[in-house]
């Protein structure tokens, strides 16, 4: 009887040995907005029990590590094998060509918008596929409704399409008054964000001879804004003075009914739906308008295969998955994200909060409204250069340690420097 | 102890003995052809082998890779990607209108940097030493719940710095416990991490905090080994308190103190980790201190330029060479051992 089990046992411990030689475990980077690593997994769960041999593991993280050490282990080849990023230019030449490992490479050119998947190419190549967009996203302000009626004043938006920064910052200030509400008016401490209003306001980054230049009267504007924000009290100084030298989001003063305006984007809408639910009347407006019109930034997620990886033919796998219509389609319409993908029809996205649909509408009214700068911006390979500076150095004008004149001298330094560095 | 205790023990001890003889014959089955081989005297450096290896591989080899990355340039990791550029990272930090506004000089944040590494070091070392010092002569002193108190002040020293952060950063924030605590009270809520000032404060007070039982306790092993007839001859001779501690204590002290100054000086110019979780170098660059900035340069900057990281880090490591070397003198000098 003894031998028999010995027997037995070896042989357990034989075959799953051998199943474990077989089965191939893939990791993916990854970091949550709302709750698209709940349905990224249920997604993955299907895969799995579609292809027995693959197991996919999520390694959820939060955004910074994404940004700021994600870039190393990628670069010292101990990164995922896949990974969702925002920053497409930090992984060129990392990237794993998908082109001749899935199953039809002209689907993945008609179904995504050209200047992403270029965004991600290395120079002079044209090629390739490293990732599909599963987000697109579009930066532009919320208001508390439930405010602005409590204080008996009408939203300026409902009666006038072009409301400028000016305006909003006056009448928030003074829905905040009336309404004993701490802050007026606040927006995410992103080079990112500030740049949509900086376009709106006639800022012009780059020029028709490739160079750049920060020094412009639409972006002294709208830092002239920002600080007078802060210098009036009217905004949660902890965003973009007490957050050190990191990204910092407003989100938690507006759900929590403690500010009546918040710049950010889109992809705050499936957590504005479970976090403030039917708490106050929530509702996303059209970008301010300025000299430059009113334009948000284009943004988004893009999901990316790093060439490091023992297994792309596993992974080719998972991205013709990830990418195909039904699981992006399901992605979107469960995450409430605006889908990245261009044949997706018509979606049905599941909330009951109208207001989270709404806000969808009305951010897909913004997509036309982007202006060129801003997809230069977003897709033109230098974002990397000039987000982090504005940001910072504004956060020094907000402080005291410098004034706008030496900020804006100081982020066109920065800039000219991360590009001769980064040999751009 | 009964019949059967005693039995178990004897076991115990026997097991025991049989444990690290059978050790001590394993070690020696090693060590004895081994000195045959390198001699008697070659067994010294058998035993530091391990040692050299860990320091070697770990201290003496990312030195000089540091070294070797001040002098290149661009953005790659590894150093065969790196072009060579001389002395251009370091002209590049000390390009400067004058060193004691950094607005005037290129490099802006590495000297904003130096300059708040400079005052923390001179305000937290001097407090540290000064309340750690003042809490080893009470602690030395026969008072009611004397083991407790050691305790409690060394306690702080086992937390993680992040954790400490964490704590504090609850404490301080704007709707956090001191505030709600002053407002109770009928005060204005205060600013403690949006002022430049407070921030700076507050990042003082909490380190200082956080490793005082450290020093606290090197100090009162440095008490402890003063003799007592010292301090009895000095009553004898009519000495008072005050005189014995100038005339005894503080002198006798003077090699635990230096070892002391020592330590909190290298470790205060080696501030990051407990100030990045609680303020992340701001408001602004208010709290922004060396390391932070070598990180922030070199890793945490979409642009990583590891090679200007690697030029500052060096300037910080001269500048910590002369100050222990310094210290070390002045310590020689005034008949410190």
């Amino acid at each position: 009887m003894k031998k028999v089990l010995l027997l037995l046992a070896l042989l357990v411990l034989g075959l799953t040995s051998v199943a474990a030689q077989d089965n191939v475990e893939l990791r993916i980077t990854w970091y949550d907005d709302g709750n698209e690593g709940t349905v990224l997994r249920e997604l993955l769960d299907r895969f799995e029990a579609e292809n027995p041999g693959i197991t996919v593991i999520v390694d959820t993280v939060a955004y910074n590590v994404v940004l700021e050490q994600l870039p190393l282990q990628v670069e010292a080849g101990e990164g995922p094998d896949m990974a969702r990023v925002t920053d497409f230019a930090a992984f060129r030449g990392r990237y794993l060509d998908l082109r001749p490992l899935v199953a039809d490479a002209a689907y993945w050119e008609a179904s995504f918008p050209a200047a992403v998947l270029q965004a991600l190419r290395s120079e002079d190549d044209t090629s390739a596929i490293h990732g599909f967009p599963n987000q697109f996203t579009v930066t532009g302000p919320f208001i508390n409704r439930t405010l602005f009626e409590q204080a008996g004043i009408e939203v300026p938006s409902d009666t006038n399409d072009a409301v400028t920064w000016a305006e909003w910052t006056d009448i928030t200030a003074q829905v905040a008054e009336a309404t004993g509400t701490p802050y007026a008016i606040a927006m995410d401490r992103s080079g990112h964000r500030f740049s949509g209003p900086a376009f709106s306001e006639g800022a012009t980054y780059f020029n028709e001879d490739g160079t750049i230049t920060m020094d412009t009267p639409g972006f002294r504007l709208m830092a002239e804004t920002l600080i007078g924000w802060h210098t009036a009290g009217i905004t949660p100084a902890e965003v973009w003075i007490g957050s050190g030298g990191s990204y910092a989001a407003a989100a938690d003063f507006f759900i929590n009914g403690q500010l009546v305006m918040y710049m950010s984007g889109s992809w705050q809408i499936g957590r504005f739906s479970n976090d403030i639910a039917d708490a106050f009347d929530w509702q996303a407006v059209p970008n301010p308008t300025g000299e430059g019109g009113s334009t948000g930034m284009p943004g988004g997620t893009v999901m990316v295969a790093f060439g490091d990886t023992e297994h792309p033919e596993e992974v080719a796998l998972v991205m013709d998955y990830l990418a195909s219509v039904e699981a992006l389609k399901e992605f979107s319409e469960r995450t409430l994200f605006i889908p990245g993908h261009l044949g997706l029809g018509e979606l049905d996205y599941q909330t009951d909060v109208e207001a989270a649909k709404a806000a969808l509408t009305a951010f897909v009214a913004e997509v036309p409204k982007l202006n060129d700068q801003a997809y230069e911006l977003q897709y033109g390979g230098r974002a990397f250069a000039i987000n982090n500076p504005i940001r910072d150095r504004l956060t020094q004008v907000l402080t005291g340690e410098l004034t706008l004149d030496e900020a804006i001298a100081r982020i066109q330094q920065d800039v000219d420097d991360a590009l001769a560095a980064s040999g751009s | 102890m009964t019949r059967t205790g005693r039995l178990l023990r004897r076991r115990a001890d026997h097991l025991l003995t049989g444990f690290f003889n059978g050790l001590v014959s394993l070690v020696d089955a090693i060590m004895h052809p081994l000195q045959n081989w390198v001699g008697v005297r070659g067994m010294a450096y058998i035993f530091v082998l391990p040692n050299l290896l860990i320091f070697g591989v770990f201290i003496l080899f990312p030195m000089l890779l540091n070294f070797y990355y001040a002098f290149t340039g661009g953005t790659n990791l590894f150093p065969d990607q790196r072009p060579f550029v001389g002395m251009d990272n370091l002209t590049r930090l000390f390009e400067c209108g004058d060193f004691l506004v950094p607005n005037s000089c290129r490099e802006d944040l590495f000297w904003r940097a130096a300059a708040n590494t400079f005052v923390f070091v001179i305000l937290q070392v001097t407090v540290l030493v000064f309340i750690a010092l003042v809490t080893a002569l009470i602690l030395n002193r026969n008072i009611i719940g004397r083991g407790f108190f050691r305790s409690v002040f060394f306690y702080p020293v086992l937390l993680s710095p992040v954790v400490v952060a964490l704590i504090w950063r609850w404490i301080l924030q704007q709707d956090g416990l001191l505030n709600a605590l002053i407002m109770a009270l009928g005060g204005e809520r205060v600013a403690f991490l949006t002022s430049a000032q407070w921030a700076q404060f507050w990042v003082i007070v909490i380190s200082v905090w956080a490793q005082m039982g450290f020093y606290t306790l090197i100090l009162l092993a440095g008490l402890q080994a003063i003799p007592a007839e010292l301090y009895e001859a000095a009553a004898m001779d009519g000495a008072g308190n005050w005189q014995s501690f100038w005339s005894i204590t503080l002198p006798l002290l003077m090699p635990t103190m230096l070892v002391v100054l020592v330590l909190s000086m290298i470790r205060a110019v080696q501030v990051f980790d407990q100030v990045f979780a609680f303020t992340g170098g701001g408001p602004g660059t208010a709290t922004l201190y060396m390391v932070q900035y070598v990180y922030v340069t070199g890793f945490a900057n979409q642009t990583k330029e590891y090679g200007m990281a690697a030029a500052a880090s060096l300037v910080m490591a001269l500048v910590l060479l002369l100050l222990t070397v310094g210290q070390l003198r002045l310590g020689r000098t005034s008949g410190i051992s």
